[in-house]
Protein backbone atom coordinates (compact mmCIF):
# COMPACT_ATOMS: atom_id res chain seq x y z
CA UNK A 1 0.00 0.00 0.00
CA UNK A 2 2.94 2.43 0.92
CA UNK A 3 4.74 1.89 -2.20
CA UNK A 4 1.49 2.06 -4.37
CA UNK A 5 0.80 5.56 -2.81
CA UNK A 6 4.12 6.69 -3.20
CA UNK A 7 4.45 5.64 -7.04
CA UNK A 8 0.81 7.40 -7.37
CA UNK A 9 2.46 10.85 -5.90
CA UNK A 10 5.72 10.16 -7.95
CA UNK A 11 3.58 9.85 -11.77
CA UNK A 12 1.45 13.10 -9.61
CA UNK A 13 4.56 14.97 -9.18
CA UNK A 14 5.75 14.48 -13.05
CA UNK A 15 2.75 15.28 -14.41
CA UNK A 16 2.56 18.56 -12.47
CA UNK A 17 5.89 19.50 -13.79
CA UNK A 18 5.47 18.46 -17.31
CA UNK A 19 2.31 21.02 -17.05
CA UNK A 20 4.23 23.57 -16.12
CA UNK A 21 7.62 22.49 -17.94
CA UNK A 22 6.44 24.43 -21.45
CA UNK A 23 5.59 27.48 -19.71
CA UNK A 24 9.07 27.15 -18.53
CA UNK A 25 10.47 26.31 -22.07
CA UNK A 26 8.62 29.41 -23.85
CA UNK A 27 9.90 31.52 -21.03
CA UNK A 28 13.52 30.17 -21.84
CA UNK A 29 13.29 30.83 -25.80
CA UNK A 30 11.85 34.16 -25.52
CA UNK A 31 15.28 34.88 -23.20
CA UNK A 32 17.24 33.21 -25.59
CA UNK A 33 15.94 33.47 -28.93
CA UNK A 34 13.83 36.26 -29.44
CA UNK A 35 15.37 39.83 -29.99
CA UNK A 36 14.23 41.94 -27.38
CA UNK A 37 11.94 44.70 -28.60
CA UNK A 38 12.76 48.44 -27.95
CA UNK A 39 10.13 50.70 -27.32
CA UNK A 40 6.96 51.19 -29.11
CA UNK A 41 7.50 47.77 -31.17
CA UNK A 42 4.32 46.02 -32.53
CA UNK A 43 5.64 43.32 -34.69
CA UNK A 44 4.35 40.08 -35.58
CA UNK A 45 5.38 36.68 -34.45
CA UNK A 46 9.03 36.22 -34.70
CA UNK A 47 10.15 33.65 -37.12
CA UNK A 48 12.53 31.33 -35.65
CA UNK A 49 13.65 29.59 -38.78
CA UNK A 50 12.39 28.08 -42.27
CA UNK A 51 12.03 24.72 -43.03
CA UNK A 52 12.31 23.90 -46.74
CA UNK A 53 9.57 21.95 -48.05
CA UNK A 54 8.48 20.98 -52.02
CA UNK A 55 5.95 23.73 -52.48
CA UNK A 56 7.05 26.86 -50.85
CA UNK A 57 9.10 28.00 -47.60
CA UNK A 58 7.23 27.13 -44.56
CA UNK A 59 8.58 29.42 -41.65
CA UNK A 60 8.21 28.11 -37.93
CA UNK A 61 7.45 31.06 -36.05
CA UNK A 62 7.06 32.28 -32.39
CA UNK A 63 3.13 31.34 -32.31
CA UNK A 64 3.17 28.06 -33.57
CA UNK A 65 6.16 27.49 -31.11
CA UNK A 66 3.99 28.80 -28.53
CA UNK A 67 0.55 27.01 -29.56
CA UNK A 68 2.73 23.83 -29.66
CA UNK A 69 3.57 24.31 -26.20
CA UNK A 70 0.15 25.46 -25.07
CA UNK A 71 -1.16 21.81 -26.71
CA UNK A 72 1.45 19.94 -24.56
CA UNK A 73 0.84 21.91 -21.08
CA UNK A 74 -2.98 20.83 -21.75
CA UNK A 75 -2.44 17.52 -22.96
CA UNK A 76 -0.44 17.02 -19.31
CA UNK A 77 -2.53 19.04 -17.19
CA UNK A 78 -5.84 17.06 -18.36
CA UNK A 79 -3.38 13.76 -17.50
CA UNK A 80 -2.66 15.25 -14.14
CA UNK A 81 -6.52 15.61 -13.51
CA UNK A 82 -7.70 12.39 -14.87
CA UNK A 83 -5.05 10.36 -12.30
CA UNK A 84 -6.24 8.24 -10.32
CA UNK A 85 -9.72 9.03 -11.02
CA UNK A 86 -11.85 6.64 -9.50
CA UNK A 87 -15.83 6.04 -9.22
CA UNK A 88 -17.54 7.29 -5.98
CA UNK A 89 -14.06 8.68 -4.56
CA UNK A 90 -14.38 12.39 -3.70
CA UNK A 91 -10.64 13.89 -4.18
CA UNK A 92 -10.87 18.12 -4.42
CA UNK A 93 -8.53 17.04 -7.72
CA UNK A 94 -12.19 14.38 -9.36
CA UNK A 95 -14.38 17.21 -8.22
CA UNK A 96 -12.85 19.83 -10.12
CA UNK A 97 -12.87 17.22 -13.17
CA UNK A 98 -16.38 16.45 -12.98
CA UNK A 99 -17.33 20.06 -12.73
CA UNK A 100 -15.64 20.84 -16.00
CA UNK A 101 -16.89 17.96 -18.07
CA UNK A 102 -20.52 18.54 -16.24
CA UNK A 103 -20.20 22.07 -17.40
CA UNK A 104 -19.52 21.58 -20.80
CA UNK A 105 -22.16 18.72 -21.80
CA UNK A 106 -24.56 21.50 -20.19
CA UNK A 107 -23.54 23.73 -22.22
CA UNK A 108 -23.75 21.80 -25.13
CA UNK A 109 -26.96 20.04 -24.29
CA UNK A 110 -27.79 23.99 -23.92
CA UNK A 111 -26.99 24.91 -27.55
CA UNK A 112 -27.08 22.22 -29.52
CA UNK A 113 -29.83 19.77 -28.38
CA UNK A 114 -28.79 15.96 -27.39
CA UNK A 115 -27.97 15.01 -30.82
CA UNK A 116 -24.57 16.71 -30.47
CA UNK A 117 -23.52 15.59 -27.29
CA UNK A 118 -20.49 13.90 -28.56
CA UNK A 119 -19.25 17.29 -29.49
CA UNK A 120 -18.34 18.27 -25.99
CA UNK A 121 -14.90 17.21 -25.40
CA UNK A 122 -14.19 19.65 -28.88
CA UNK A 123 -15.96 22.50 -27.16
CA UNK A 124 -13.94 22.40 -24.56
CA UNK A 125 -10.53 21.47 -25.93
CA UNK A 126 -10.82 24.46 -28.32
CA UNK A 127 -12.01 26.83 -25.49
CA UNK A 128 -9.05 25.86 -23.60
CA UNK A 129 -6.43 26.00 -26.25
CA UNK A 130 -7.90 29.37 -26.59
CA UNK A 131 -8.08 30.63 -23.07
CA UNK A 132 -4.39 29.26 -22.46
CA UNK A 133 -3.02 31.17 -25.36
CA UNK A 134 -4.48 34.67 -24.64
CA UNK A 135 -3.43 33.76 -21.17
CA UNK A 136 -0.20 32.93 -22.36
CA UNK A 137 0.53 37.16 -22.90
CA UNK A 138 0.39 37.10 -18.76
CA UNK A 139 3.96 35.42 -18.66
CA UNK A 140 5.25 38.12 -21.22
CA UNK A 141 5.20 35.43 -24.39
CA UNK A 142 3.79 35.79 -27.41
CA UNK A 143 -0.12 34.80 -27.67
CA UNK A 144 -0.86 32.92 -30.58
CA UNK A 145 -4.26 34.15 -30.71
CA UNK A 146 -2.67 37.13 -31.67
CA UNK A 147 -1.66 35.77 -35.30
CA UNK A 148 -4.14 35.61 -37.87
CA UNK A 149 -2.75 32.64 -38.89
CA UNK A 150 -3.81 29.98 -35.96
CA UNK A 151 -6.96 31.65 -35.18
CA UNK A 152 -7.78 31.27 -39.23
CA UNK A 153 -7.10 27.60 -38.94
CA UNK A 154 -9.45 26.92 -35.93
CA UNK A 155 -12.07 28.72 -38.06
CA UNK A 156 -11.39 27.07 -41.04
CA UNK A 157 -11.46 23.72 -39.05
CA UNK A 158 -14.95 25.16 -37.47
CA UNK A 159 -15.93 25.78 -41.65
CA UNK A 160 -15.13 22.28 -42.51
CA UNK A 161 -17.68 21.06 -39.53
CA UNK A 162 -20.39 23.23 -40.55
CA UNK A 163 -20.04 21.83 -44.12
CA UNK A 164 -19.95 18.71 -43.32
CA UNK A 165 -23.21 18.92 -40.98
CA UNK A 166 -24.92 20.57 -43.79
CA UNK A 167 -23.72 17.85 -46.47
CA UNK A 168 -25.27 15.25 -43.72
CA UNK A 169 -29.06 16.30 -44.76
CA UNK A 170 -27.91 15.41 -48.60
CA UNK A 171 -26.19 17.37 -51.50
CA UNK A 172 -29.50 18.27 -52.93
CA UNK A 173 -30.54 19.66 -49.37
CA UNK A 174 -27.08 21.36 -49.22
CA UNK A 175 -27.22 23.25 -52.55
CA UNK A 176 -30.45 24.54 -52.25
CA UNK A 177 -30.25 26.12 -48.89
CA UNK A 178 -28.01 28.22 -51.01
CA UNK A 179 -30.92 29.39 -52.64
CA UNK A 180 -32.99 30.88 -49.75
CA UNK A 181 -35.56 32.78 -50.56
CA UNK A 182 -34.99 32.48 -54.24
CA UNK A 183 -32.09 31.59 -56.30
CA UNK A 184 -31.39 34.92 -57.25
CA UNK A 185 -29.89 35.34 -53.57
CA UNK A 186 -27.34 32.43 -54.37
CA UNK A 187 -24.40 34.81 -54.71
CA UNK A 188 -25.22 36.37 -51.64
CA UNK A 189 -25.75 33.48 -49.89
CA UNK A 190 -22.51 31.94 -50.74
CA UNK A 191 -20.51 34.55 -50.00
CA UNK A 192 -22.14 35.09 -46.33
CA UNK A 193 -21.49 31.28 -46.05
CA UNK A 194 -17.83 31.93 -46.81
CA UNK A 195 -17.58 35.49 -44.57
CA UNK A 196 -18.69 32.94 -41.81
CA UNK A 197 -14.94 31.75 -41.09
CA UNK A 198 -13.44 34.89 -42.03
CA UNK A 199 -15.33 36.71 -39.35
CA UNK A 200 -14.63 34.27 -36.66
CA UNK A 201 -11.11 34.33 -36.54
CA UNK A 202 -11.10 38.18 -37.30
CA UNK A 203 -13.09 38.43 -33.97
CA UNK A 204 -10.66 36.68 -32.11
CA UNK A 205 -7.65 37.66 -33.62
CA UNK A 206 -8.68 41.39 -33.64
CA UNK A 207 -9.76 41.50 -29.86
CA UNK A 208 -6.72 40.01 -28.52
CA UNK A 209 -4.39 42.15 -31.35
CA UNK A 210 -6.05 45.62 -30.70
CA UNK A 211 -5.36 44.55 -26.55
CA UNK A 212 -1.91 44.50 -27.27
CA UNK A 213 -1.89 47.88 -29.57
CA UNK A 214 -3.50 49.31 -27.38
CA UNK A 215 -1.57 48.33 -23.89
CA UNK A 216 2.17 49.26 -26.19
CA UNK A 217 0.51 52.21 -26.83
CA UNK A 218 -0.60 53.36 -23.60
CA UNK A 219 2.73 52.53 -21.35
CA UNK A 220 4.13 54.28 -24.12
CA UNK A 221 2.58 57.68 -24.19
CA UNK A 222 2.65 57.63 -20.21
CA UNK A 223 6.44 56.97 -19.74
CA UNK A 224 6.67 60.04 -22.35
CA UNK A 225 4.29 61.85 -20.29
CA UNK A 226 6.72 60.95 -17.10
CA UNK A 227 9.84 62.49 -19.04
CA UNK A 228 7.93 65.04 -19.40
CA UNK A 229 6.44 66.09 -16.34
CA UNK A 230 9.17 64.37 -14.20
CA UNK A 231 12.08 64.71 -16.08
CA UNK A 232 13.84 67.32 -13.36
CA UNK A 233 13.73 64.85 -10.86
CA UNK A 234 17.58 64.34 -9.83
CA UNK A 235 19.77 60.81 -11.13
CA UNK A 236 17.78 57.63 -11.57
CA UNK A 237 14.72 58.74 -10.17
CA UNK A 238 14.20 61.10 -13.31
CA UNK A 239 14.53 58.28 -15.44
CA UNK A 240 12.00 56.08 -14.20
CA UNK A 241 8.80 56.28 -15.89
CA UNK A 242 6.55 56.64 -12.55
CA UNK A 243 3.46 57.25 -14.33
CA UNK A 244 3.28 53.93 -15.86
CA UNK A 245 2.65 52.31 -12.53
CA UNK A 246 -1.11 51.72 -12.00
CA UNK A 247 -3.16 52.24 -15.56
CA UNK A 248 -1.20 49.51 -17.43
CA UNK A 249 -1.91 46.89 -14.89
CA UNK A 250 -5.57 47.89 -14.92
CA UNK A 251 -5.81 47.21 -18.52
CA UNK A 252 -3.81 44.20 -18.42
CA UNK A 253 -6.33 42.57 -16.20
CA UNK A 254 -9.07 43.38 -18.81
CA UNK A 255 -7.40 43.02 -21.91
CA UNK A 256 -5.31 39.85 -20.85
CA UNK A 257 -7.70 38.33 -18.48
CA UNK A 258 -11.10 39.03 -18.92
CA UNK A 259 -10.60 39.35 -22.96
CA UNK A 260 -8.90 36.44 -23.44
CA UNK A 261 -11.49 34.22 -21.65
CA UNK A 262 -14.57 35.97 -22.60
CA UNK A 263 -13.13 35.29 -26.47
CA UNK A 264 -12.60 31.82 -25.82
CA UNK A 265 -16.12 31.46 -24.46
CA UNK A 266 -17.52 33.30 -27.58
CA UNK A 267 -15.50 31.27 -30.29
CA UNK A 268 -16.58 28.19 -28.36
CA UNK A 269 -20.30 29.40 -28.36
CA UNK A 270 -20.34 30.71 -32.06
CA UNK A 271 -19.09 27.20 -33.17
CA UNK A 272 -21.57 25.06 -31.28
CA UNK A 273 -23.89 27.48 -32.75
CA UNK A 274 -22.95 27.79 -36.31
CA UNK A 275 -22.56 23.50 -36.33
CA UNK A 276 -26.27 23.23 -34.63
CA UNK A 277 -27.49 25.59 -37.23
CA UNK A 278 -25.85 24.00 -39.93
CA UNK A 279 -28.00 20.56 -39.39
CA UNK A 280 -31.60 19.97 -39.04
CA UNK A 281 -32.60 16.93 -37.38
CA UNK A 282 -36.03 16.42 -39.28
CA UNK A 283 -34.55 16.37 -42.51
CA UNK A 284 -31.86 14.36 -41.51
CA UNK A 285 -34.54 12.04 -40.20
CA UNK A 286 -36.16 12.15 -43.34
CA UNK A 287 -33.68 11.04 -45.35
CA UNK A 288 -32.60 8.26 -43.18
CA UNK A 289 -36.14 6.84 -43.62
CA UNK A 290 -36.00 7.11 -47.31
CA UNK A 291 -33.12 5.69 -47.59
CA UNK A 292 -34.22 2.71 -45.34
CA UNK A 293 -37.43 2.57 -47.16
CA UNK A 294 -35.34 2.16 -50.24
CA UNK A 295 -33.14 -0.44 -48.90
CA UNK A 296 -36.14 -2.54 -47.73
CA UNK A 297 -37.80 -2.25 -51.16
CA UNK A 298 -34.64 -3.84 -52.58
CA UNK A 299 -34.98 -6.32 -49.74
CA UNK B 1 11.00 60.02 -55.06
CA UNK B 2 11.02 61.20 -51.76
CA UNK B 3 7.86 63.25 -52.18
CA UNK B 4 6.01 60.22 -53.36
CA UNK B 5 7.02 57.92 -50.70
CA UNK B 6 6.11 60.24 -48.36
CA UNK B 7 2.56 60.91 -50.17
CA UNK B 8 1.91 56.97 -49.59
CA UNK B 9 3.54 57.11 -46.02
CA UNK B 10 0.94 60.24 -44.77
CA UNK B 11 -2.27 58.72 -46.88
CA UNK B 12 -1.61 55.06 -44.99
CA UNK B 13 -1.85 56.34 -42.05
CA UNK B 14 -4.55 58.82 -42.54
CA UNK B 15 -6.86 56.36 -44.17
CA UNK B 16 -6.39 54.23 -41.38
CA UNK B 17 -7.86 56.79 -39.20
CA UNK B 18 -10.16 57.15 -41.21
CA UNK B 19 -11.37 53.59 -40.98
CA UNK B 20 -11.41 53.47 -37.31
CA UNK B 21 -14.52 55.97 -37.64
CA UNK B 22 -16.41 52.91 -38.70
CA UNK B 23 -15.98 52.38 -34.56
CA UNK B 24 -18.93 54.29 -34.16
CA UNK B 25 -21.12 51.93 -35.27
CA UNK B 26 -20.52 48.99 -33.00
CA UNK B 27 -19.83 50.98 -30.22
CA UNK B 28 -23.75 52.49 -30.63
CA UNK B 29 -25.21 49.15 -30.88
CA UNK B 30 -23.45 47.45 -28.11
CA UNK B 31 -24.50 50.31 -25.79
CA UNK B 32 -27.98 49.54 -27.05
CA UNK B 33 -27.57 46.38 -26.42
CA UNK B 34 -25.79 46.67 -22.55
CA UNK B 35 -28.68 49.12 -22.10
CA UNK B 36 -31.32 46.57 -22.79
CA UNK B 37 -29.57 43.97 -21.45
CA UNK B 38 -29.95 46.05 -17.91
CA UNK B 39 -33.76 46.88 -18.64
CA UNK B 40 -34.19 43.18 -18.92
CA UNK B 41 -32.35 41.88 -15.88
CA UNK B 42 -34.08 44.77 -14.09
CA UNK B 43 -37.11 43.55 -14.76
CA UNK B 44 -36.81 40.09 -14.18
CA UNK B 45 -33.65 39.34 -12.01
CA UNK B 46 -33.62 35.81 -12.22
CA UNK B 47 -33.46 35.36 -16.23
CA UNK B 48 -30.07 37.33 -15.15
CA UNK B 49 -27.15 34.69 -16.68
CA UNK B 50 -29.06 33.63 -19.77
CA UNK B 51 -29.25 37.63 -20.71
CA UNK B 52 -25.57 38.32 -19.33
CA UNK B 53 -24.78 35.51 -21.86
CA UNK B 54 -26.80 36.13 -24.89
CA UNK B 55 -25.68 40.05 -24.52
CA UNK B 56 -21.84 38.61 -24.56
CA UNK B 57 -22.80 36.97 -27.72
CA UNK B 58 -24.50 39.58 -29.47
CA UNK B 59 -21.72 42.41 -28.46
CA UNK B 60 -19.26 39.93 -29.75
CA UNK B 61 -21.44 39.53 -32.99
CA UNK B 62 -22.16 43.48 -33.51
CA UNK B 63 -17.80 44.23 -32.41
CA UNK B 64 -17.10 42.29 -36.07
CA UNK B 65 -17.63 45.71 -38.51
CA UNK B 66 -15.78 47.31 -36.11
CA UNK B 67 -12.57 44.61 -36.02
CA UNK B 68 -12.70 44.41 -39.91
CA UNK B 69 -12.22 48.59 -39.60
CA UNK B 70 -9.30 47.33 -37.38
CA UNK B 71 -7.64 45.16 -39.39
CA UNK B 72 -7.65 47.37 -42.61
CA UNK B 73 -6.02 50.13 -40.57
CA UNK B 74 -3.62 48.26 -39.11
CA UNK B 75 -2.93 46.98 -42.38
CA UNK B 76 -2.50 50.17 -43.49
CA UNK B 77 0.01 51.05 -40.65
CA UNK B 78 1.84 48.11 -40.46
CA UNK B 79 1.83 45.87 -43.76
CA UNK B 80 0.61 48.52 -46.60
CA UNK B 81 3.36 50.70 -46.43
CA UNK B 82 6.36 48.92 -47.49
CA UNK B 83 4.47 47.14 -49.92
CA UNK B 84 3.13 50.52 -51.74
CA UNK B 85 6.74 51.77 -51.62
CA UNK B 86 8.48 48.56 -53.31
CA UNK B 87 5.75 48.84 -55.55
CA UNK B 88 6.45 52.26 -56.55
CA UNK B 89 10.19 52.18 -56.79
CA UNK B 90 9.81 48.86 -59.14
CA UNK B 91 7.88 50.81 -61.31
CA UNK B 92 10.19 53.83 -61.23
CA UNK B 93 12.67 51.28 -61.71
CA UNK B 94 15.55 52.95 -59.23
Amino acid sequence: MQTKDRRFRAVDVVLLTLTVLPFLAGILIKLFFVPPSTGIDITGAYVFFTLPTPLQPLPITESQVNSWLVVLALLFLSLYMTHGIRAGRKTKRQVIAEWIVEKTEDLVKGNMGDYFLGFAPFVAAIMAISAFSSLLSLLGLFPPTSDLNVVGGWAILVFFLITWYKLKCGPVYYLKSFCEPVAFFAPINIVSELATPVAMSFRHYGNVLSGIVISVLVSAGLSGLSNLLLGWLPGVLGEIPFLRIGLPAVLSVYFDLFSGCLQAFIFAMLTMLYVAGAFSPEEYQKRKDKAAARRARRA
Amino acid sequence: MELAIGIILGCCTLGAGIAMIAGIGPGIGEGNAVAKACEAIGRQPESRSAVTTTMLMGCAVAETTGLYALVIAILLIFVAPARLVDILVSAIGR
